[in-house]
């Protein structure tokens, strides 16, 4: 039996998750979460993860029933991601796996999120439409390694919805994306905004401009928030859908993984 | 038109093979795509029909090989256009010729050279393909023609910004046929950069693109 836990703070979330061959025991999570219309920062996000790392830790060996000297690995998230919270929660990781005399193992976040996903899922071989706060990419495993078919060329979907969101001034909590989810519920009308698919590339900032420059207008009468949001993510993601369908017929792949935060 | 035989299905197309006037024909008639509200896909379907007979007549008029466009009928979202004789892709002849005489032989160099030029023909006119794949362009057997097809993505009159990703993207699609490419790539800029004044800023441009898609910061 391998038993292994591991620690994820790349963003503003911090999460410690413990794992025995292959079943998931526990996985306390904590999130940053920042008042409407602002973004989280570096350090205020790292302050946050130090101050909320030791109980999640607890947490974690407790829900899981688990005891330091059970565990065999200390994993933790090496990067890609913001340095400051990134560092805050490595040195939690480097530390207990010297005081409990494990190995350390770096993971590569975007891996983490593929197999994390292929385990839950059970698929064997996936284009993976990997889509977060800062990533947007679709993915392929070829010639024995991830390898990237197709992703933004400029800001990710997340980025591009939480841009959305402050303009509009929603709620960060539990996260902009769901506010926008929420409000294109009862969005009515299709906004015809800028669909930018390039290949096996998408491009956002175009359509997030495009909104910027038309808000003001469009909410003194023409539309409301909820068609704003509604419009915004019928247009992604079909952009993301088609770049996806796009990847599927060059690899034959016949499954998808999308991955998200 | 005599009844049409399904030819091959792509991602966003289905394509059929046909008769025009007595002409042999090809009918490419883009599905719906349920997954998308029905006015967007409409309109993206719509856009991209009159975007492809646009563009192939353009190309056709600057000299470079492209099927001559028989009929657009947008209602039943089909284009029919010119059954070209038995050709393989520009992916297909990389694979074949990299693999019997090396990724920097003197045909696939050569090949690279005339693509060079004509994307200089096309971008010079301001003419964005936006999907340059290598299975986008065609090739005969003497490695002499190149056709190109496929122009549902293509812009009108591009800026240097969309003329560079054009060329990312195939640099991408080459990449990702063999991974020893290089001199292939090379050879089609340097020939891209001969034929044309304005071929610098694009791949001073192309630099820009390349480093965005890469050191981009992931979070979250």
């Amino acid at each position: 039996m391998v038993v292994t836990i591991g620690f994820e703070g790349s963003a503003n979330k911090i999460g410690i998750g413990i794992i025995r061959d292959g079943e998931v025991l526990s996985n306390p999570r904590r999130t940053y979460i920042t008042p409407p219309g602002e973004g989280f920062q570096p350090s205020a996000t790292a302050r946050h993860h130090q101050a909320h790392v030791l109980d999640v830790l607890q947490e974690a060996l407790d829900i899981a029933k688990i005891t330091p000297d059970q565990i065999d690995a200390v994993c933790y998230t090496k990067g890609p991601g913001m340095g400051a919270p990134l560092v805050s929660v490595a040195v939690v990781a480097r530390t207990v796996a010297q005081l409990w005399q494990k190995p350390i193992i770096g993971v590569n976040h975007c891996i983490g999120h593929i197999e994390m996903a292929r385990l839950i899922t059970g698929a064997d071989d996936p284009t993976v439409l990997y889509v977060s706060g800062g990533n947007t990419q679709v993915i392929a495993y070829s010639e024995r390694r991830y390898q990237i078919f197709g992703e933004t060329i400029d800001m990710a979907i997340g980025n591009c919805f939480d841009r959305l969101a402050r303009l509009l001034k929603l709620s960060n909590d539990p996260s902009p994306g769901y506010n926008i989810e929420q409000m294109a519920k009862r969005g009515q009308r299709l906004v015809r905004l800028p669909y930018v698919v390039k290949g096996m590339d998408v491009s956002f900032s175009g359509m997030l401009s495009f909104i910027e420059e038309r808000l003001d207008k469009w909410l003194a009468g023409e539309y409301t928030p909820q068609d704003i949001c509604f419009s915004l993510q019928e247009t992604a993601f079909a952009m993301l859908v088609e770049t996806t369908e796009r990847a599927m017929a060059l690899t034959g792949s016949q499954e998808v993984l999308i991955s998200d935060r | 038109m005599k009844s049409p035989q399904l030819l091959k299905q792509g991602a966003e197309a289905r394509l059929y093979r046909t008769t025009f006037c007595g002409r042999p024909a090809i009918v490419k008639e883009r599905f719906k795509k349920t997954y998308r509200h029905p006015e967007l896909d409409d309109a993206i379907t719509n856009d991209r029909i009159k975007a492809e007979a646009r563009a192939l007549v353009r190309c056709r008029k600057l000299g470079v090989r492209a099927p001559v466009v028989y009929q657009v009928d947008l209602p039943r979202r089909r284009i029919v256009m010119q059954d070209l004789p038995e050709c393989s892709t520009v992916r297909e002849a990389i694979c074949r010729l990299s693999a019997a005489q090396g990724a920097d032989c003197e045909p696939l160099l050569a090949l690279a050279g005339r693509l060079g030029r004509l994307l200089a023909t096309l971008h010079a006119a301001g003419l964005v393909h936006g999907d340059l794949t290598t299975s986008n362009l065609l090739v005969d057997d003497q490695l002499e023609h190149i056709t190109v097809i496929d122009f549902g993505l293509s812009v009108a009159d591009g800026g240097a910004e969309e003329l560079a990703v054009d060329l990312y993207v195939l640099e991408r699609a080459v990449l990702s046929t063999h991974p020893q490419s290089g001199p292939f790539t090379e050879h089609v800029y340097t020939a891209y950069e001969q034929q044309w004044s304005g071929a610098r800023a694009v791949l001073d441009k192309l630099h820009q693109v390349r480093m965005r898609g890469r050191k981009r910061l992931m979070l979250g």
